[in-house]
């Protein structure tokens, strides 16, 4: 439990005291929220889709966990170029635990950057239907984040340069992130579309999100739980299969 | 303490151990000299419990590196040729992070930051950042944190590499002093070879691999008739450069990184 409790907490010092890039990570759901919030608003609205911050606030708060956690997960390459990882592998540790805590603590920082968005969201007119869907939507936070520091940590462990970093961004990170229903509902768009969104697990935990949030679920919540807790666990396993086999 | 026996260790084609063999004391210091690419790191490795032996035979304090992990893991201190601290949390984390991943009790962890950062002159920028540090400071930090769980043996690779003479000096001192106040092995390797001369009790000479000599300081010398190390080193290693050796490295470095994309 300490190895897990003294690598979550290193994670959340790093990132508490990385000012500026928790500033920064909040200008683009910041932007996002101004310019298509208010940009696609009005036509949203004729559309019949009804108030179009309210539907976009659930993708953002997701967008914002989807790119701090896989940059947390990243970060592993940080520390392979800096050398702390070899500190944490010549420890008398198992890789198993290294991994978790590592994890957890990455989760937690996008969870908490999660929450700042909520904020931001709510100074914008956002308005979730009531505090009590707060903790459901909450658990769908959490998932999300560990699922894709996980993913982040696995691709850290393969790549061995940064440059593999920029293709990760956009062959990856990118596409997950447009796929997933987070700035348009995926009802009624062509079928290859539907597909590619239908794999897509964030499509599961934004709609997880907007489903306690707004009241409003494509896939359902269930379902999107169920995918969630799944792919979760997956990606777990797979990260923790990669950080196994990193070599000193 | 450390015991080895005809270790050898191939990468593919090439041998980059070959049959090494040497023991090393308890409260020695044993320093492990060699050109570049001669096989220190490689050794040091296995040691460490990072690389498996091809074949021979290595014991760490009665243990097996290769089988009881995290026992041996658990005996040793080691300052790696690149730094590995963590540059946003301060001294006192780096040591404290360092001393729950060895299992060392609070209270203990406490106890041994404040005496070491006091040996090692950091005690007043213990709440500083470590990326506020220069590569001195650095340096004494990490043989500070390789220490914090009182290993039985310290390996320290290339530790002074980079340091201006007065910090080297000083770094010196204060591995020797714990040497005897501690009683902790010490196993190191260096470039310099007044250094070696001054610090440790027992040489070791590789090259291509394999050991060419082994002896104290004064034996050395007098085997090869030299006044210095440093020509008692170059008439054992030879005064050509190791292109050849940095070449052979970088194969094994390019061969080891297709090996971690295909297993």
């Amino acid at each position: 439990m300490t190895t897990i409790y003294v690598l979550w907490l290193r994670q959340l010092k790093r990132y508490i005291r990385s000012k500026p890039r928790i500033i920064a990570s909040l200008g683009q759901p910041l932007l996002y929220l101004l310019g298509f919030g208010f940009g696609f608003g009005p036509v949203f609205q004729k559309a019949g889709q009804g108030n179009y911050i309210q539907f976009l606030a659930p993708g953002m708060i997701g967008m914002t966990i989807l790119f701090t956690s896989i940059f947390s997960g990243i970060e592993l390459m940080f520390d392979r170029q800096f050398g702390f990882l070899k500190e944490m592998l010549v420890a008398p540790q198992p890789r198993l635990l290294l991994m978790i805590g590592r994890t957890l603590g990455g989760a937690t920082t996008a969870i908490l950057q999660g929450i700042l968005v909520i904020v931001i969201c709510i100074i914008a007119g956002f308005r979730p239907l009531s505090i009590s869907a707060l903790p459901i939507a909450f658990a769908f936070m959490v998932l999300v984040a560990v699922l894709f520091t996980a993913l982040g940590t696995a691709i850290a462990c393969t790549l061995t340069d940064m440059q593999g970093f920029q293709m990760v961004m956009n062959f990856l990170v990118m596409p997950i992130f447009f796929l997933s229903g987070a700035l348009f509902p995926l009802t009624g768009v062509p079928a290859a579309m539907a597909l590619l969104a239908n794999i897509d697990p964030l499509s599961y935990g934004v709609d997880g999100i907007r489903g306690a949030m707004i009241g409003v679920s494509h896939f359902g919540m269930l379902l999107d739980f169920i995918v969630l807790g799944i792919m979760a666990m997956v990606f777990l396993a797979i990260g923790a299969r990669q950080f196994s086999r990193i070599e000193a | 303490m450390i015991r080895v026996e005809h270790l050898t260790k191939t990468f593919g084609e090439i041998q980059a151990v070959r049959d090494v063999s040497f023991e090393v004391g308890m409260g020695e210091i044993f320093a492990f000299l060699g050109p570049n690419g001669a096989g220190k790191t490689t050794t040091i490795k296995m040691l460490t419990t990072l690389l498996r032996p091809t074949s021979g035979k290595v014991e760490i304090d009665g243990l097996d590196p290769a089988h009881q992990q995290n026992e041996v893991r658990k005996r040793f201190g080691i300052v790696f040729q690149d730094p590995s601290l963590d540059d946003e949390l301060t001294a006192a984390e780096n040591l404290d992070l360092h001393g729950a991943l060895y299992h060392v009790p609070r209270k203990l962890r406490v106890e041994r930051t404040e005496s070491l950062l006091k040996l090692f002159e950091l005690w007043d920028r213990r709440n500083d950042p470590v990326k506020q540090f220069s590569g001195g400071m650095r340096r004494r930090l990490e043989i500070a944190r390789g220490l914090l769980h009182t290993p039985k043996i310290i390996f320290l690779d290339e530790p002074t590499l980079g340091l201006d003479p007065q910090t080297r000096n000083q770094l010196w001192a204060q591995v020797k002093k714990l040497n005897e106040e501690e009683r902790v092995t010490v196993f190191l390797t260096t470039h310099y070879m007044d250094e070696a001369d001054r610090v440790a009790h027992r040489i070791a000479v590789i090259d291509h691999g394999a050991i060419v000599a082994q002896g104290t300081p004064a034996e050395l010398k007098q085997q090869t008739n030299s006044e210095t190390l440093e020509q008692a080193f170059l008439a054992l290693t030879g005064s050509s450069i190791r292109d050849e050796g940095a070449e052979a490295n970088r194969d094994l470095r390019n061969m080891a990184k297709m090996w971690r994309g295909r297993r």
